[in-house]
């Protein structure tokens, strides 16, 4: 550990020296998550979301593999054994709408997470790399999440599945074969749903691997806090526990009641009702829809209306489908550049007054009018409102972030965490 | 290098937003959409109240039962209910006698094979069996149906918003539409006047296009004679079945709520346990 007051693991017993001498793993948790990891003193509630994100994760998998017991991975048979297991297995039904909605809630607490590095700027040096590996995670969540929601095969997954691979159809000359590479076949069938159910299966398990290495990132430089101000002396932290374990101990009750509240009182809530229609290739709903964490990318992807080519000419360059698809993937791709993007010194938004101004005004309402944007019918009122939300969108990562970071003048910074929370000086004890 | 870079991307892609957005709005202008029959004329589903709404919410056993009457004696002669077997009926007060005849006495029976020749043959249901479809397949269905294919119903409160109120609203929507209006006082005929309803279809402005391939099923009172005396109207008929059919799209869900007050009271305890904690905890240090 980086500070030279962390407390260090004296293992009691014999039984723990014996361990400890040998595969020092008890050394390792009290060092990651124990008492022997310093934290700042001043972390507020939004700094609980990722142990509840970690926490998502657990319910998922453990839901999962009971699930995946049970479930059967046939075009003929997902969807009744979907139901067989809502309504045969011994509390199956509680498995599969914990699974449903621990889904949507694993997606709210790390849209939380993200905005909580958003506002108080974690992804700042020297904390890159934890950030980048906070995208590779979001983007693997995003593809599990997908092939999941495929897997009961009713109408939203099959359709899901048709338009999302399509996708990829929209990049010029290897498009179309590449996603009948992705999809074993022309459309979304038994060689997709099969392919699907394993990588489904899998991927939590690259994602617990990536959030083993974010966590190593982390405990290099230690945790950011709300002032964004490095920490400069022991006064400034407190070890993990069994501070910060009862608090993340809180906010997981908090945490688990809306979660509960929602998978026993309004089940299907976030889902759609035409997933409750077992596919059929041959109808197509009325309005395809993903699910709503995905909404925003997905009012990006339809914003995009026009060819871009040389005017007067008809030479196209660039599709507007194929425009929707690049900024889809772009607007979450630029999140790895955000580090060199944003160039201001100062992490918190808190002494960012121009900053936070475009963070509340700007980012917040863009993404709130794209989700909304994202589940409507392309009417003209919303496809209006979701191209300027996404035009806002890419201006403020990509023009807006960078000249602010040049132009704003930041507030004064307290001198120490200390300082923030108490109002006296941070003393250094004298070594 | 990385701005410069992010900054022409940004520009191009917002740059390719303003311009679609200015073509959206010359479009709009220039050829304004259209208002369309089904826009202007198709109905959110009735404001209708049942027993297991809300938290606390239970199935009313009377009511599933004469929903389950209701159900067999008009809707399954076109409606399969795929994913309900007959033991599950059990749910509904019936006891194991009761069950058996219930199977036994469907009028549709369970396909089979003659044990001795392998020829298809069918025998009468018992408690293990899912209720048999009315139809042997979809082309049966179809060509029973004016190539309309009757949904399976198991599902059906759940497979569409506000189930239980959109059957209910569906089993008592269906109009006359000479002369039908709207709230804002529009005359369907009037204002569209190709919207006129087939031949082969019904009019029904609670159904997504407004024209609906089955026709009104439940036609007037006393269609069916109810076992416990209640009077068989109309309306208490189509609410009795969407009461019966959210049994059979949600057949746990009374022990979902109860489940789910435990946990909840469980985790309230955890909770505020968890919040002294951290306040005992945290005494001693200002943050």
């Amino acid at each position: 550990m980086s500070f030279p007051w962390a407390q260090e693991y004296k293992p009691q017993g014999t039984v723990s020296k014996w361990v400890d001498e040998r595969l020092p793993l008890p050394r390792l948790v009290f060092n990651s998550l124990g008492a022997g990891y310093p934290v700042p003193r001043n972390l507020n509630y939004f700094w609980n979301f990722g142990v509840l994100a970690g926490f998502a994760l657990v319910i998922q998998i453990v839901t999962g593999i009971v699930l995946a017991m049970h479930y059967y991975a046939s075009v003929d048979g997902a969807f009744n054994s979907v139901e067989h297991i809502m309504r045969d297995v011994n509390a199956g039904w509680f498995l599969r709408y914990a699974h449903m909605n621990g889904a949507s809630f694993f997606f709210i607490v790390v849209y939380i997470h993200i905005f909580r590095g958003l506002f108080y700027g974690s992804y700042k040096a020297p904390r890159e790399m934890i950030w980048l590996l906070g995208v590779t995670i979001f983007l693997l969540m995003m593809a599990t999440a997908f092939m999941g929601y495929v897997l009961p095969w009713g109408q939203m997954s099959f359709w899901g599945a048709q338009v999302i691979t399509g996708f990829f159809s929209a990049i010029p000359l290897v498009g179309e074969p590449l996603r009948q590479l992705l999809l074993g076949g022309f459309a979304p069938d038994q060689a997709a749903l099969n392919r699907f159910f394993s990588l489904h299966y899998l991927m939590p398990f690259v994602i617990a691997g990536v959030i083993i290495l974010h966590i190593w990132a982390l405990h290099i430089p230690g945790s950011s806090n709300p002032t964004g101000v490095s920490i400069k002396g022991e006064q400034d932290t407190v070890p993990f526990h069994p501070y910060y374990t009862a608090k993340d101990g809180f906010g997981l009750g908090v945490f688990l009641i809306f979660f509960v509240a929602v998978t026993f009182f309004a089940p299907n809530m976030l889902g759609h009702p035409d997933n409750y229609i077992p596919a059929n290739p041959l109808s197509t709903p009325a309005h395809i829809v993903p699910e709503w964490y995905f909404l925003p990318f997905y009012a990006i992807l339809k914003a995009f209306t026009v060819d871009f080519g040389i005017p007067f000419t008809g030479i196209i360059i660039v599709e507007a489908k194929l425009m929707g698809v690049l900024a889809m993937f772009g607007s979450i791709l630029l999140l790895f550049f955000l580090p060199w993007l944003d160039t201001s010194p100062v992490r918190s938004g808190h002494y960012r007054p121009l900053f936070r101004k475009f963070f509340w005004y700007g980012l917040i309402p863009s993404l709130v009018v794209l989700t909304y944007c994202g589940g409507k019918p392309p009417y003209t009122e919303w496809v209006v409102l979701s191209q300027i939300a996404a035009a806002y969108y890419f201006a403020h990562f990509l023009i807006i972030l960078p000249l602010v970071s040049r132009i704003e003048r930041p507030l004064p910074l307290p001198n120490s965490i200390t300082e923030a929370v108490t109002g006296k000086p941070l003393e250094i004890a004298a070594a | 290098m990385v701005r410069l870079v992010a900054f022409f991307i940004g520009l191009f892609f917002s740059g390719m937003l303003l311009v679609g957005l200015g073509d959206t709005v010359i479009q709009a202008i220039q050829e304004p959409a259209q208002p369309t029959a089904e826009h202007e004329f198709h109905e959110m589903p009735l404001a209708v109240s049942f027993a297991h709404d809300g938290p606390f919410g239970k199935f009313d056993r009377g009511q599933l039962q004469r929903g389950l009457k209701v159900y067999s004696e008009v809707c399954a002669a076109c409606h399969s209910l795929n994913l309900v077997a007959f033991r599950d009926f059990a749910a509904l007060g019936y006891n194991e006698e009761q069950v058996k005849a219930l199977a036994k006495g469907w009028k549709t029976e369970v396909p089979s094979i003659n044990p001795e020749t392998g020829e298809a043959a069918s025998r009468p249901a018992i408690p293990a069996d899912k209720i048999p479809s009315p139809f042997a397949n979809e082309t049966a269905a179809r060509a029973a149906n004016n190539n309309a294919l009757p949904p399976d119903l198991s599902l059906i409160t759940k497979a569409r918003g506000d189930g239980p109120a959109y059957v209910y609203s569906l089993l008592m929507g269906y109009r006359d539409q000479a002369g039908y209006k709207n709230e804002e006082g529009q005359e369907l005929l009037k204002e569209f006047p190709e919207a006129a309803t087939p031949a082969s279809l019904h009019f029904n402005p609670w159904f997504a296009n407004l024209n609906i391939a089955m026709a009104n099923p439940i036609a007037g009172d006393d269609q069916v004679t109810y076992d416990d005396g209640t009077k068989a109207t109309k309306a208490q008929m189509a609410k009795d079945v969407s009461a019966f059919l959210t049994w059979t799209a949600e057949p746990k869900m009374e022990n979902r709520k109860s489940a789910g007050w435990a946990a909840l009271g469980f985790l309230i305890i955890f909770t505020v346990l968890a919040w002294m904690s951290y306040q005992t905890i945290w005494a001693d240090k200002k943050h």
